[in-house]
């Protein structure tokens, strides 16, 4: 039997989480006295965390293991108005320069600009077919969750990791208590994933998952695409958690088959009939338990600068004084103070002048058909983006693109008075010149409002691409089931 | 790496709870190739009022001229969440911090820590509390014991815990990645068996 984790199960007659297995099938050694030690099967790379981690191996004079385990894309500092690398500044320029230069040195395939496969870390890994259930992915940001959607454990690294996985194909980790989060029915009309793990987060608080694995199950979860799954994992970190897993099922198969990279033949249908055997066995017992009613989640926006800082497009921003926590309440004073925001006020009544569609959370063919649905409605009583916004739409990756274009979603927006742009990470993080001015209020579809991470002085709300999409016309926020 | 025994520094109190790597070292800092060139750009957005960092804040707590000189950095929950950029450590290791205490942090965060010795140390919210209360009201330095797992300050003393492995990791400056090259035998052994699609 090909599977370590069955023959650990069958050793100790339990009952045991999908976590569990994939530890099992990983463990190298576990020794007394050392933090255990796991096989990675995947190792994605970008130019701004591996730089020092190959500048380190070169020192040591150490090979890369297996180049062949380790994808290399751009997508952080990159421009999204042009493939020049230089388009994006001397120092954005250095470090792709950089990053080419270290992957024909220890030979390892690279995405780079205007290739066929480049775009966001995230996006790509899944969309080729190098995300597979029952392995381990890293990468050196903090993202990675994204693939767990697949049932794969996949978790942000630091440089100095980043490095271990180069040297050794291998990583210490300490092993994760279990979480299990269940959604159970059917979420209402023009709820999207992005609602369903806002509303997540809004429940445990940005913190409430840390030391945690959690894994999404329930019938609202099972129903959702493979791209929707991502969604959803893609923001695990975002309440603390170290991975979020969804087991494997035919959605999952019918995703993979026929991916550049996935296996074929024999090794395909082996691949599958162990794929099965992921998931977390009737009666395994979880550290900890949440579970909600999918028809209970509304339409989700952020209102502060943590994504627990969060409430649904009917409610109004909170005050100080609906907390009982001592920590939270100066928490919501600071973050009222940073947004520019007065308690009471309807979150309908907040204006914007900013939208970004975009980023590894929702920068997927149907965010951005879900996006220009909601634009096309709009365009049908002669609206457009509002003439006091700006608002940009970028692609996850150049298949995303292309695809995109192939459907005419790229005249949708353009013809709307969004710019269609060059796929990269762009304004979710700001690392290009795609930034806000201080005192700029956006709506955007990536995964963090922290205080100064789209541009210093600016303030974010985290929402849908749905929402995002009416914003950008009405020129503030909107209850579309309203 | 280092080998981290004993520490005895001045302590800040940042008194904020969820502090993000974004915070710690803003993104327009992460473009160098090097490791080192971080710590003049900690907290940065925090630390200056001018974009260009040429204008101190001096209503943020660093810049504060009883703090000049601090190694130990006391502060709340969460910190570190975000970003797993190990930029943010390294900024504070240059700044000049060898140890940071909260009641938690954000998992990526702890582990690049650890990986470059820079100790975090977990505390009770109460056992915070109470050095937060202290250090209001006085300068005060504290007195990290790594052997025997425990810090002082002043008349008070408290205990913490640290993984087995990374204590050691930390007490003997241990290189990780040559550690594991030494178990080459025992990963060649383990790629063998593994099925052909992983």
């Amino acid at each position: 039997m090909s599977i370590n984790s069955l023959d650990k199960k069958s050793e100790k007659n339990s009952a045991t989480t999908l976590y569990e297995k994939l530890w099992q099938q990983h463990i190298v050694e576990d020794k007394a006295g050392e933090t255990p030690l796991l096989y990675v099967d995947r190792h994605l790379i970008h130019e701004v965390t591996s730089p020092q981690a190959f500048a380190n191996l070169k020192f040591h004079n150490r090979p890369v293991r297996h180049p062949e385990r380790t994808i290399a894309t751009m997508d952080h500092n990159i421009s999204t108005r042009s493939i020049k690398i230089d388009a994006a500044g001397e120092g954005a320029a250095n470090q792709l320069r950089t990053l080419e230069k270290n992957c024909k040195e220890f030979g390892i395939e690279l995405f780079g600009m205007g290739h066929k496969n480049q775009g966001i870390v995230h996006v790509i890994g899944p969309e080729l077919g190098l995300t597979l259930p029952g392995t381990i992915i890293v990468c050196g940001d903090s993202h990675t969750a994204t693939h767990g959607a697949f049932g794969a454990l996949a978790f942000g690294i630091g440089t100095s990791e980043v490095e271990h996985v180069f040297a050794t194909q291998t990583l210490r980790q300490t092993k994760a208590k279990t979480m299990r989060i269940e959604v159970n029915g059917t979420v209402g009309s023009g709820i999207s994933a992005k609602d369903i793990i806002l509303a997540i987060i809004g429940k445990t608080g940005s913190a409430g998952a840390t030391g945690y694995v959690v894994e999404y199950c329930g019938s609202a979860i099972e129903a959702l695409t493979m791209e929707e799954r991502m969604t959803v994992c893609n923001m695990s970190i975002e309440f603390g958690a170290k991975a979020g897993l969804i087991a494997p099922d035919k959605t999952t198969f019918d995703y993979l088959a026929g991916k550049e990279y996935s296996p074929k033949g024999d090794v395909w249908r082996q691949a599958i009939a162990d794929w099965k055997q992921f998931k977390t066995d009737d009666g395994a017992e979880f550290d900890t338990t949440l579970v909600l009613k999918a028809e209970d989640i509304k339409m989700q926006i952020t209102w502060g600068t943590t994504p627990g800082q969060v409430t649904s497009v009917d409610g109004v921003v909170p005050s100080p004084d609906d907390f009982t926590d001592q920590v939270e309440k100066d928490s919501c004073s600071a973050a009222l103070t940073y947004m520019g925001l007065t308690a009471g006020t309807k979150m309908t009544d907040i204006s914007i002048n900013k939208v970004f569609i975009g980023s590894c959370t929702n920068s997927r063919i149907e965010d951005l058909r879900a996006a220009a649905g909601v634009v096309a409605k709009y365009q049908a009583q002669g609206r457009s983006v509002s003439s006091k916004v700006d608002a940009i739409v970028v692609p996850g990756s150049y298949r995303v693109k292309k695809q995109a274009e192939a459907e005419g979603l790229d005249k949708i927006f353009s013809a709307a008075g969004f710019e269609w742009r060059l796929p990269g990470c762009s304004m979710c993080l700001g690392m290009n010149d795609d930034v806000l001015e201080a005192g700029d209020r956006c709506a955007s579809t990536s995964n963090r409002n922290f205080e100064g991470r789209q541009g210093r002085g600016s303030r974010t709300h985290l929402v849908s691409p749905e929402l995002a999409a009416a914003s950008a016309i009405t020129g503030h926020f909107v209850d579309l089931n309203s | 790496m280092e080998k981290f025994t004993t520490h005895t520094g001045l302590v800040v109190p940042l008194d904020a709870a969820n502090v993000d790597t974004d915070q710690i070292i803003p993104k327009q800092f992460l473009q160098k190739t090097e490791r080192i060139g971080f710590g003049q750009h900690l907290f940065h957005d925090w630390r200056y009022l001018d974009v260009s960092g040429k204008e101190s804040n001096p209503e943020f707590i660093l810049n504060k001229p009883q703090y000049q000189g601090a190694s130990i950095l006391l502060t709340r929950e969460n910190f570190g969440c975000g970003s797993s950029r190990e930029h943010a450590p390294w900024a504070l290791e240059e700044y000049g911090f060898k140890v940071i205490i909260s009641p938690s942090f954000a998992d990526i965060f702890y582990g690049n820590c650890i990986n470059i010795g820079l100790l975090p140390i977990i505390l009770t919210a109460n056992e915070i509390d109470t050095l937060f209360v202290k250090s209001a009201n006085e300068n005060i330095e504290i007195t990290v014991d790594l052997a025997n797992n425990k810090i002082s300050c002043a008349e008070m003393s408290f205990d913490f815990s640290l993984d087995i492995f990374h204590q050691y990791c930390l007490e003997q400056g241990i290189d990780s990645v040559g550690w594991t090259l030494k178990k080459l035998d025992t990963i060649k052994a383990f790629e063998e068996k593994m099925p052909a699609w992983q």
